[in-house]
């Protein structure tokens, strides 16, 4: 008896070491920031009466419901409700738009929507409004995997963004692969390089004290690195926003995230 | 006046329980310039009061140098259930004040 109990002790030991391999090989090297900040960040993010970025949604909400326009139509009349509607939306974008004829992203879908559906004035870039509609709508994908479409249609502007992500720019001539991809995970002065994943935007950075979207955070890299940032709603935002979505394929959303 | 997230658990009788509340307010410092050479007028959260049934369990002063939405979490001891009301006044003399049922098995 003895012997057979120590057999297959010995067998399932071996198993679980090989899962450990196993789980080990195929583990993703890639991290959200949400993974380096600190305990009491990461609480703050779980806890959706303790995360400010869950007032941007809750005005989110508001708006989606408010009749706005000459056409007197809110976002629901054609959506209706968007836990079911919109849920998935946000790990899609950016996509391509017919009626733009060029890749839009969220906030950029939204005030398309605004001006065709709505006949309602588009919203301004990185006002609190609009930050609101994208915190509700990409809070109904939040623990989805971001999922870029293979649409070939937007080939080329991911191209251009990955190529704008390799590029060095500004007087410290830099590119966002020096920090993110050369030395993510080491320190500059204090602060912790993350790999540049825009997996919870728009998100709620204690920086700010407030909620901004991926193009203000691209903003401030490119102001650090000393170049010219790029007017809000530039093509190359867009174009950067789908090399990094699709670097980030199958990541969750967190969407709104907290972040230092 | 603004808006306000309350997590306000329920209690067995006896036990310590955390309330945590979160408001929105801007929690300007007066310190910020406006580019003109002057700045932004302070408009900060003073006081925060917490009552159980009318007799108040907490109390907080505010000052400049908390950040915006300012989140307070404290314990209470759950002896007795009731009405929880939470009001928050700030610089301008805007008060808000919510109200919770506190439940005590």
């Amino acid at each position: 008896m003895m012997p057979s109990v120590a057999f297959t002790s010995m067998l399932s030991c071996a198993v679980a070491v090989s899962t450990v391999i196993a789980a080990a090989q195929t583990r993703d090297p890639r991290r959200s920031g949400f993974e380096d900040m600190s305990r009491e960040s990461q609480a703050m993010q779980r806890d959706d009466t303790a995360n400010p970025g869950m007032f941007a949604v809750l005005e989110g909400e508001e708006l989606w419901r408010a009749k706005v326009g000459s056409r007197k139509t809110s976002c629901a009349d054609c959506h209706q409700n968007a836990e079911v509607s919109m849920r998935g939306a946000a790990a899609r974008y950016p996509s391509f738009s017919t009626a733009w004829n060029g890749p839009v992203d969220l906030q950029g879908q939204i005030n398309l929507c605004r001006e065709t559906r709505q006949n309602a004035p588009p919203f301004p870039l990185e006002g609190p409004e609009l930050l609101a509609l994208s915190a509700y709508v990409g809070k109904q994908s939040r623990g989805m995997s971001i999922a870029p479409p293979d649409d070939a249609r937007l080939e080329p502007f991911r191209r251009q963004g990955e190529a704008l992500y390799n590029m060095r720019q500004g007087q410290l001539n830099f590119s966002c692969a020096n920090c993110h991809e050369d030395h993510a995970g080491q320190r500059l002065a204090g602060s912790l390089i993350p790999q540049g994943h825009p997996t919870g935007y728009p998100l709620y950075r204690l920086e700010w004290q407030g909620i901004g979207s991926l193009q203000r955070r691209l903003r401030g890299c490119l102001i650090g690195v000393r170049a010219e940032p790029y007017a809000y709603g530039a093509e190359e935002y867009i174009a950067l926003e789908l090399f990094l979505m699709s670097r980030a394929r199958g990541m969750a959303v967190e969407t709104p995230a907290i972040r230092p | 006046m603004a808006r306000v997230l309350i997590n306000l658990p329920k209690a067995k009788r006896g036990e310590i329980v955390e309330i945590r509340t979160l408001i929105q307010h801007p929690m300007e410092t007066g310190y910020r310039p406006k580019g003109d050479g002057t700045s932004f007028p302070r408009d900060i959260i003073r006081n925060f009061v917490c009552k159980l049934n009318g007799i108040e369990v907490f109390r907080a002063d505010l000052f400049p140098a908390i950040a915006a939405n300012p989140f307070i979490a404290f314990t209470i001891k759950a002896e007795e259930g009731g009405t929880m009301t939470f009001s928050w006044i700030d610089d301008r003399g805007r008060s808000q004040t919510e109200t919770a049922d506190f439940i005590v098995e």
